[in-house]
């Protein structure tokens, strides 16, 4: 993948990343849709899905509740699904895929530690700028209003930028040298990772619903009819 | 109650759409305060330039809730401002709205629509739907409630002015999260099972059943581990730390 191949991944990963909190949070940044976007302008949006759908049980987990601090899955998603479409456009195969489904979900777990670190150094930048304009805001003027909302946006979407071009720039050829190593066939490799997404999962599903009266109830009656329709594909 | 103010529709729609951005400089001082004012400022603009300035003034201090029911905030601080309340009787209320607005709304949205909705669309993908109509499903979903719920906290807002609370008793509010959550619970149990399946065994080289059975048998066993581990670690970095485990053992073994 060349650098000019990278520009629509990073137009991506900034538009996604300004979705995840500014503007305008619908959920564009959700990884079941960015990651599947993102492979899409790589020509693999099935492969993207896939990536999507794993990176989403673990995203489950984290919700963007409040001002607490969370991995930035926007970007990170854009990073994951543009390893796994840039990777099999070389080679076509079965352990190809199955390994870049790997290391795509790892490395988008890396960019989005990375990424919510980087929210929270935005949102400190942004506190500096707020704390200068106090005397005129305390004035009422819409100009600084306004000017303080735009200057958050614009480096949101710089943030997002920035980290999926950096990411890409770092983790390409660290992709693109170990997937040549991979010594595990292609159905365990999908097994385990899928396997830590959907036990993340799990857990996150406890977490998000169980003080809710007859949840466990609704799940264990959702898991029947999960494996139900698991074997009749 | 006064007659309700009428906010002409355009600038209506000129605060609906600043609300998209309302979180646009977050930040650790005012956290959502210049946003509310940003919202705001269209509505504020019918009032006079003295009284105006002052308003947003106030609008642009310290606020935080929830994003989507920050609509409900802005309405109904516009409505309180254009009707002249007097300004600290304003601010009390702006006070008193944060803890409410933040609460209904991280129980209603963030821990009950965004997972339903994310869960109903890896439910779709392990029924083996194209990319197209996984995507389409979960963001037509989504976007349904929090447009709709933006809108109408905005309009509830201006209508009822400090006089708000009580739409936040409705039964959307009261029963609307407990409800979610159970259609939450059922589509995890579905799309867990269904996901894995799709990945594991449908991809290139599909796996086998008994592989399958095994990573399902895992999946639960993992899955009751972590909970019992609630609250002193976090699931995704347990992952990235299998993960990245898992990626040294397949190029040792390859060598």
């Amino acid at each position: 993948m060349n650098w000019f191949n990278l520009v629509p991944f990073v137009l991506l990963g900034a538009i996604v990343g300004l979705d995840v909190v500014s503007f305008p949070q619908a959920m564009i940044s959700r990884p079941i849709v960015a990651a599947t976007a993102s492979a899409a302008l790589g020509g693999h949006p099935g492969l993207g899905l896939a990536l999507g759908a794993t990176l989403e049980l673990i995203a489950l987990e984290m919700l963007p509740f409040g001002a607490s601090r969370y991995p930035e899955w926007g970007s990170a998603s854009v990073v994951g699904g543009a390893i796994i479409a840039g990777t099999p456009g070389q080679t076509i195969t079965p352990t190809v895929t199955s390994s870049a489904l790997v290391l795509a979900v790892l490395a988008a777990l890396a960019t989005a530690w990375i990424g919510g670190w980087t929210m929270v150094m935005l949102r400190r930048l942004n506190a500096v700028w707020a704390r200068r304009a106090t005397p005129i805001l305390d004035t009422g003027s819409p100009r600084t209003v306004d000017g303080l909302q735009i200057r958050g946006l614009c480096a949101d979407l710089l943030r997002g930028a920035l980290l999926t071009a950096i990411a890409l720039a770092v983790l390409n050829p660290i992709v693109d040298a170990v997937i040549h190593l991979w010594g595990v066939p292609p159905a365990q490799s999908r097994a385990v990772v899928v396997g830590v997404s959907a036990t993340v999962a799990v857990a996150a599903a406890w977490k998000v619903f169980h003080t809710t009266k007859g949840a466990p109830w609704f799940f264990l009656a959702g898991l029947a009819a999960g494996v139900a329709l698991a074997w009749a594909q | 109650m006064t007659e309700p103010t009428r906010v002409p529709r355009k600038i209506w729609l000129a605060m609906f759409t600043r609300l998209l951005a309302v979180q646009g400089s977050w930040n650790y001082e005012l956290l959502m305060g210049n946003g509310i004012a940003f919202a705001a400022e269209p509505g504020l603009r019918l009032l006079p330039e003295t009284e105006y300035r002052e308003a947003l003034a106030r609008e642009g201090r310290y606020f935080n809730c929830h994003p989507y029911l920050a609509s409900i905030a802005v309405g109904s601080l516009v409505r309180a401002e254009l009707e002249r309340v007097p300004g600290p009787k304003i601010e009390r209320f702006r006070t008193a709205l944060c803890g409410p607005l933040g609460s209904v709304g991280d129980r209603l949205i963030w821990a009950g629509w965004l997972p339903a909705c994310s869960l109903l669309a890896l439910v779709v993908f392990g029924a083996g739907a194209p990319a197209w109509v996984v995507v389409t499903v979960f963001l037509g979903l989504y976007s349904a409630g929090h447009l709709s719920l933006r809108a109408w906290g905005l309009s509830t807002g201006l209508d009822r002015g400090m006089h708000v609370a009580k739409a936040l008793a409705g039964p959307v509010f009261r029963r609307g999260p407990d409800v979610i959550a159970r259609a939450g619970a059922l589509l995890a149990g579905m799309a867990i099972p269904a996901a894995l399946a799709r990945v594991v065994r449908h991809g290139p080289a599909p796996g086998s059943a008994a592989l399958y059975v095994d990573v399902v048998a895992g999946v639960l066993a993992g899955g009751v581990l972590l909970v019992r581990m609630h609250g002193r670690v976090d699931g995704w970095r347990i992952a990235l730390v299998v993960l990245a485990a898992f990626v040294l053992y397949a190029v040792l073994r390859h060598g």
